[in-house]
């Protein structure tokens, strides 16, 4: 299958040490079987989980640490989501995992509603933090109406929640480890195409990426660049393009966490350039592109050479036959680079 | 080997007709059958809270047999083809096979009337076939193009066709549906009954309770069919269901376990289901306890949570058309030509319809934007594009 993107790998290594490659079915594995391991209350649930899952995340887990710590729900999304809030306010590290993100919205109310606001709304005394809910999003070259979606919007908008979309091993793995130990509870978006599209040097040892910060992946100086999940990938080779055609170095970000967001890595990087690029699979009305033009038209106006470019899936549903037309791939980018630019 | 339809046949009977453009030739007189009609007993139903259930035995003709014969038959042919086109990679995306299933669908549609509505899950090729589809508009929906049912824009969980209210790709959504369709029956006055079919897994989805619930407190002429087949993607009934007598876990609504192996059984129950339900008595669960074949879906051998043991084990039991035509042939309706004959035919009109499917067109990327909305108050469809914007298209013609 040709995709549209190609993988860059990760350069940069979170901690010193040894490493195994992996690619991100397995950096994910790797850092629920390290749980499992350290943390006796964490436990891990959903459809056909016992035998890995519909995507192997979790192969072998069962095997390694019995059927009462991992195992299959039935076909049940609200009630899955329900119980790992009831199983985390009791103080369990729950993780839930939805088998596509596109069936995550039967939970979305016990998300949004029950997890998101049970700290708040408890004055304090009571939260499900342990719970992270993770879930396989984004296109994947052929998935249709229902493999396809990417929800991460939906979930910006429920203060409470925290959610965060890894662009391959090395990140998936420090990002669900930060996840899995974070007191409030996470919406963890896999993009799925990442699962088996390349490896990396993953370090062994259990190590975690902050939520809420950005990674600055290439510095740069004529635009910034900003994406999450595969988008990343699209990103950083418009860079390279861009470089090699029109002479131009832009700076690209990985936001990887979409709420809370890194508005200081952002703005100081748009503030460089004068330039804000932003590229998301999901359809552009109120797509989280939309939350990030708006912050930085008001805190980098002045720096502004161009008014803040969005590329993104149409205000259509994914489509069954096309997905080439309805990507923000490469070329698209690239246009709305070149105009950018040329403002 | 004939080439006659099995009517014309019948106008026949006596004698076989070769080859065309070979010469006759005289055959024996059981090429065709003598017996208009034969009555089969069925396997006990099981009961929750109804006194009497289907008839436990049925008549069938000969032209009954073949029918119902010949639709099973293309059922499981298309399946074929679409498994094929998939290996092929023209059809992408996910693809679910019916194959095991048949008899479910092929007994339940024989007993439908013209004013009663259908709405299933993703596993729905035969049944849109069944609704009316011609297998061209099922399997070029399968692969995306223009002649789809769906103008190719669903694919194979979305198949739509008169009376038969798709495919759908969310687990255990089509059920609430199907209780609106049957208030539309009610409200309408039209007779007519929904049947919302759902799988062993969607069984335990909390929508269905709802469901039940409105169906029940409304009485409402809706069926709730659950395919029993045994699994939900890999996990198996006992493992994801507290409770695995599906037809009794409406509780307050009663219920009937059919075997779904047997076109005749489904037939039966399928004509007592319409017969309480149209007589205002309200909704009804019916299980049918069948099997599935082939993974869940291609992506799935189908082989890591079962045995090919268990899955050759139904094949050789219990296979829906296997049995169905020992038991035909047996009875003396049909005869084994005349089974050939519409093998024949039925693998003739795949094939074709495959052939097609293959060389049709996509419908062009102006489509992307069309049918978005009945109306579209912009017209422009927002997204960024390099050229320019998409124009909604209204495809479909507005009234
Ligand atoms: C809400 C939702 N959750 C999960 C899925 C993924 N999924 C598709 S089919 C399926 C299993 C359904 O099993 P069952 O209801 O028994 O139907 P069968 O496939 O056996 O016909 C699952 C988990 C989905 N499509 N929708
Ligand atoms: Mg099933």
């Amino acid at each position: 299958m040709s995709s549209h993107f190609t993988f860059f790998p990760d350069e940069h290594k979170p901690i010193e040490g040894d490493t195994t490659k992996m690619n991100m079915m397995q950096a994910i594995n790797n850092a629920m079987d390290i749980t499992l391991k350290t943390d006796s209350s964490a436990v891990l649930f959903g459809e056909d989980v016992a035998f890995g899952g519909v995507f192997r995340c979790a192969l072998g887990l069962q095997e390694k640490y019995g059927n009462d710590r991992v195992f299959n729900t039935p076909l049940c999304e609200q009630g899955i989501a329900g119980f790992g809030i009831g199983l985390a306010t009791a103080g369990a590290t729950a993780i839930a995992e939805i088998q596509f993100a596109d069936y995550i919205f039967p939970a979305f109310d016990q998300l949004v509603n029950e997890a998101a606001k049970c700290r708040y709304r408890s004055g304090g005394q009571f939260d499900c933090g342990g719970l992270t809910v993770r879930a396989p999003c984004g296109a994947v070259g052929h998935g249709g109406l229902y493999h396809s979606q990417s929800p991460e919007a939906f979930f910006s908008h429920a203060p409470g929640l925290k959610v965060v979309v890894p662009r391959g091993p090395i990140s998936a793995k420090g990002l669900l480890l930060s996840c899995l130990k974070e007191r409030d509870p996470c919406v963890f978006l896999e993009p799925k195409i990442l699962y088996r599209a390349a490896a990396e040097e993953v370090p062994t040892a259990s190590y975690e990426i902050p939520l809420g910060k950005a990674q600055v992946l290439k510095e740069g100086d004529a635009a910034t660049l900003i994406g999450w999940g595969t988008q990343v990938h699209v990103l950083l080779e418009v860079a390279q393009t861009a470089q090699e055609t029109l002479g131009i170095s832009c700076e690209v970000i990985d936001l990887m966490s979409i709420l809370p967001w890194d508005e200081e890595t952002v703005c100081n990087s748009v503030k460089k350039t004068g330039r804000c690029l932003v590229a998301h699979e999901a359809p552009l009305t109120s797509g989280f592109g939309a939350e990030l033009a708006a912050t930085v038209q008001s805190e980098c106006f002045l720096h502004l050479e161009a008014p803040v470019a969005r590329v993104t899936g149409w205000d259509a549903p994914f489509p069954h036959v096309f997905e080439p037309f309805y990507l923000p791939d490469k070329m698209r980018c690239l246009s709305a680079l070149e105009k950018l630019i040329h403002y | 080997m004939s080439k006659l339809i099995p009517s014309a046949a019948k106008l026949l009977s006596g004698a076989t007709v070769s080859k065309a453009a070979a010469p006759a030739v005289v055959a024996s007189k059981t090429n065709y059958s003598t017996k208009s009609e034969s009555t089969f007993e069925i396997k006990p139903y099981k009961l929750h809270k109804l006194d009497k259930g289907p008839a436990t035995s049925a008549t069938l003709t000969s032209e009954d047999a073949l029918q119902l014969y010949e639709k099973l038959a293309v059922l499981r042919r298309i399946e074929t083809a679409s498994g094929n086109l998939y290996k092929e990679k023209i059809i992408r995306g996910f693809c679910h096979l019916y194959s095991g299933q048949e008899a479910v669908a092929v007994g339940m549609r024989a007993a439908l009337r013209d004013v009663d509505s259908v709405i299933t899950a993703y596993r729905c090729h035969g049944w849109t076939h069944l609704m009316g589809v011609s297998v061209l508009g099922v399997l070029s929906e399968l692969t995306g193009r223009r002649t789809g049912c769906s103008r190719g824009k669903g694919g194979s969980m979305h198949l739509y066709g008169r009376n038969f209210y798709g495919g759908n790709g969310i687990v255990g959504a089509q059920v609430p549906l199907g209780a609106g369709l049957a208030f539309a029956h009610k409200y309408r006055g039209d007779g007519g009954v929904a049947f919302a079919l759902y799988g062993d897994g969607a069984a335990n989805q909390g929508q269905l309770f709802e469901a039940y619930n409105m169906a029940k407190l409304w009485d409402l002429p809706c069926v709730f069919v659950c395919e029993n087949n045994g699994y939900g993607m890999g996990t198996s009934v006992d493992r994801s269901s507290a409770s695995t007598e599906y037809f009794s876990r409406g509780d307050y609504v009663p219920g009937i376990w059919v075997d779904g192996m047997d076109v005749i059984a489904t037939r039966e129950a399928t004509r007592y289901a319409i017969d309480y339900c149209s007589s205002g008595k309200g909704p009804l669960v019916m299980e049918m306890e069948t099997y599935r074949y082939s993974g869940h879906s291609m992506s799935d051998p189908g082989t890591s949570y079962r045995t090919r043991d268990e899955v050759q084990e139904v094949r050789q039991t219990r296979d829906p058309i296997t049995s169905f035509k020992e038991k035909i042939i047996a009875s003396e309706l049909v005869t084994p030509d005349q089974l050939k004959e519409i093998d024949t035919k039925v693998r003739k009109e795949v094939d074709e319809a495959t052939k097609q499917a293959k060389a049709e067109a996509e419908v062009g990327p102006e489509e992307l934007a069309g049918d978005i909305y009945y109306n579209n108050l912009e017209n422009v469809i927002r997204g960024i594009h390099p050229a320019a914007p998409l124009q909604h298209v209204e495809v479909v013609p507005r009234n």
